[in-house]
């Protein structure tokens, strides 16, 4: 049972991760348009090279 | 850093409830801080090819910083230098292959960013992530963790849970106080109180050290309930930009002539008296006085006349008329709020206020709902007090478990998840459904009432007997409307290029606005034009008269062509036994063609406006649900009126506001599907609400008489979730 509190911990802080993650996504904007990227995803030319 | 951050930054400033009182001010502010920035709608990108093609393609022209396509929102939005104008960008999107609409930045950066649905994705991420983890620790307790451990995975819920309750119930709790303020139990009142209790009840037993705790339960149903939430706010959220696209889309300006010259001025700051020039295929922006110049206005889209009016100096003309032939110069005598155009969306707008009273489904549930739900949680805690002669903590953690277990969240995903299913199966066929409860009523309709002009027809005419016209003449009618852009004209032209006339040469070619074309044919005087200026008498339908020099005028009549699916859609509504009414402002005899041609046995010409609206209450006054259809000014009136109403893309800014539910394509068809869907998922919700009952009707009882377990909450909430969303995907 003592692996518990090494268990428990890392399996929150994984999900805090996934959290972190899920709003940095949110911030960026990545779920404002849903329809568009299902398409994006299938042109040949990516585009989300950072433009200089 | 994406384009809709950029705008989440400067539309801030729009997002102020000031703007709603001054709304022309603050465009005009916003035109500046927004220079560079344009947004464009696009209605018929669709497609991967779409954004690959536009956006390189933008990007290409000179002065273009950056432009991005959004699908969902069927826009795109442009950066560009400050040499770079709206006209010269829809001609270039024009020239990529697609129709394009400026749309007023100022108006639409308010909703782009869409704070509220990401404040509730950031709500729901926090309600799983805490979800997932008291349900990992609570599976341990229900497969027979005990004593110490149990207690301290009990406190570890507790660490998780309560911070997640009190950050992610906040819509909830916000709503809850909300209606308890006014004396009202709404839905959320049962819904926070259940979160509240399951959560300080398995605080108190965490610290006695107790067997059962509900964390689970409250974060499973803070979740669950912020999903049914969220898909409420994506359906509201997508008709309120639709809405604000539609008021957006006719950035309105106006060519005022000063001191000689023409200045492009927004016609919010034109004043009485001001002259102003309206160019052949214009829309009269204001109410005026021809002052100079003579042409033919139509007026289709405000009395439903197909037949074209003659225009002249001293003649009044109305706002949202469309200049055919000659150029106008007019006098305003009305801008802005006093035209008739916005004189009718004022009406409109009496209207709306009026059908908001309509009571949905969800909230004729909610009202039976809570009182119900308190009653029955109050009472197991009072017999329970007087069984167990005082036991305080069992009387309320029975009653809190008969909360937790009647929860709605069945109930709170029942219809949200059947709306969103059903209006994204219909944008997907080509309808915007702009007002939240559209579709229920939609569901009830029993009569359905036609405009003709523009709705049934396209409003586009095509030439009728062409073959009964000897073919010298009709190549003569070619080559004097070939040097035309009059509707009648145009379609003339085409007509007798499809049939193959050979072209002869007229010359001496001149238009004569108002009047006709004019020219000299082997020695003669040849004209096609007004009947009047060609020496002949009208003959009641829509027609353009050919004269060779002296001889008798011939007429050639026009009729409307009909819209795509408008005989598939009325036939549609006959066999699925609805009372079909055609309703035109128009002259008897092309009504009364076309209702013949699509077998509609109940019509009516000739009726102004305010008796189309009257017949419509007339109809709803006798009982009747009325679907109104139409695209016009005059239509407007009775779109309002209505039980539920649809316009077609193409109508007029008024008749698109007064309606429930907007045809993006040309195609009528997809009103027939519209009926079916709306019925089925009327269908759906009512099975979704006897299913959340039937698991109410199980677990209640086993909640009053004490049995209820952490286990058997989880476990009933999560199945009566799934089986209402699995429901709504039924939707076919």
């Amino acid at each position: 049972m003592e692996i518990l509190t090494i268990l428990i911990p890392v399996s929150l802080f994984l999900g805090g991760v996934g959290l972190a993650a899920f709003f940095w996504a949110l911030r960026k904007g990545q779920f404002d348009d849903p329809d568009g990227n299902a398409h994006r995803i299938l042109r040949t030319d990516y585009d989300d090279k950072p433009k200089q | 850093m994406t384009l809709a951050e950029d705008i989440g930054v400067g539309g801030g400033l729009s997002a102020c409830p000031a703007c709603a009182a001054s709304p022309l001010a603050e465009r005009q502010a916003h035109a500046y801080a927004a220079a560079g920035r344009m947004v464009f709608s696009l209605p018929a990108v669709h497609c991967a090819a779409c954004i690959q093609t536009l956006e390189p393609g933008l990007e290409a022209l000179p002065g273009i910083r950056s432009a991005r396509v959004n699908l969902s929102m069927k826009r795109v939005s442009v950066d560009a230098d400050a040499g770079v104008t709206p006209a010269s960008l829809i001609a270039a999107i024009a020239d990529l292959g697609y129709e394009a609409h400026e749309l007023d930045a100022g108006l639409l950066s308010a909703t782009e960013t869409d704070r509220q649905g990401r404040d509730l994705l950031m709500r729901m991420g926090v309600a799983f992530f805490a979800m997932m983890n008291v349900m990992l620790l609570s599976v341990a307790v229900w497969s027979g963790a005990e004593d110490a451990t149990r207690d301290m995975f009990h406190w570890i819920s507790a660490a998780i849970a309560l911070p997640t309750v009190v950050f992610a119930g906040q819509p909830f709790f916000r709503s809850a106080w909300a209606s308890l303020k006014v004396w009202r139990l709404g839905m959320d009142v049962p819904i926070s109180l259940a979160i509240i209790l399951a959560s300080s009840i398995s605080l108190y037993e965490t610290i006695h050290s107790g067997h059962h705790a509900y964390f689970d339960a409250a974060v499973m149903l803070t979740f669950f309930l912020l999903g049914g939430r969220y898909l409420d706010h994506r359906t509201r959220a997508v008709a309120r930009s639709a809405a604000e696209e539609l008021a957006a889309l006719e950035v309105p300006r106006a060519m005022m002539l000063r001191d000689g010259s023409e200045v492009e001025t927004p016609v919010a700051e034109l004043s009485i008296g001001d002259l102003i020039r309206v160019r052949p295929g214009g829309r009269m922006p204001v109410d005026g006085v021809v002052e100079g110049g003579t042409s033919e206005l139509d007026r289709s889209l405000l009395t439903g006349e197909s037949l074209p009016a003659f225009a002249g100096p001293g003649m009044a003309v109305a706002a949202g008329e469309v200049n055919l032939t000659g150029p106008l110069v007019v006098r305003v005598v009305a801008a802005g709020r006093d035209s008739s155009l916005h004189r009718m969306a004022d009406l409109v707008a009496v209207a709306e206020a009026a059908r908001t009273r309509y009571t949905s489904l969800a909230e004729r549930a909610a009202r039976a709902y809570s009182p119900l739900v308190h009653l029955v949680s109050f009472s197991a805690f009072g017999a329970w007090l007087w069984l167990t002669g005082g036991d305080v903590r069992i009387a309320v953690n029975i009653s809190a478990a008969v909360l937790i277990i009647t929860c709605p969240c069945a109930l709170g995903l029942a219809v949200p998840a059947v709306i969103t299913a059903a209006s994204g199966k219909l944008f997907r066929k080509g309808l915007l459904i702009k007002h939240g409860t559209a579709l229920e009523r939609l569901a009830e309709v029993d009569t359905v009432v036609f405009d003709k002009t523009g709705t049934l027809t396209m409003g586009a005419p095509e030439p009728l007997g062409l073959s009964d016209l000897p073919q010298q003449e009709l190549a003569i009618a070619a080559a004097l409307a070939a040097g035309s852009s009059h509707p009648l004209a145009v379609a003339l032209a085409a007509a007798a290029r499809r049939a193959g006339v050979p072209p002869v040469t007229v010359a001496d070619l001149r238009e004569v606005p108002g009047h006709g074309i004019e020219g000299v044919w082997a020695g003669r005087r040849v004209r096609l034009g007004r009947a009047e200026w060609c020496g002949g008498t009208p003959i009641g339908v829509t027609a353009t008269y050919l004269c060779l020099g002296d001889r008798t005028p011939h007429a050639i009549a026009f009729a409307d062509r009909l819209r795509p699916g408008a005989e598939a859609v009325v036939a549609g509504l006959l066999k699925q036994g609805m009372r079909v009414v055609l309703l035109s402002g128009d002259a008897s005899g092309p009504v009364a063609d076309l209702a013949e041609r699509l077998g509609i046995r109940e019509w009516h010409a000739g009726i102004l406006p305010a008796e189309k609206a009257a017949f419509v209450a007339a109809l709803r006054d006798a009982g009747a649900r009325v679907l109104m259809v139409g695209d016009g000014l005059n239509d407007t009136g009775a779109l309002a009126l209505a039980h539920v109403s649809i316009s077609p893309a193409s109508a007029l800014d008024a008749a698109r506001t007064a309606s429930d539910i907007v045809l993006l394509g040309r195609d009528l068809a997809p009103i027939s599907d519209a009926l079916r869907i709306a019925r089925q998922s009327v269908r759906r919700i009512r099975e979704n609400f006897a299913l959340s009952a039937a698991y109410n009707v199980v677990a209640v009882p086993v909640a009053l008489i004490g049995l209820a377990t952490p286990l058997l909450a989880a476990l009933a909430m999560s199945l009566s979730s799934i089986t209402v969303s699995l429901n709504a995907l039924r939707l076919r």
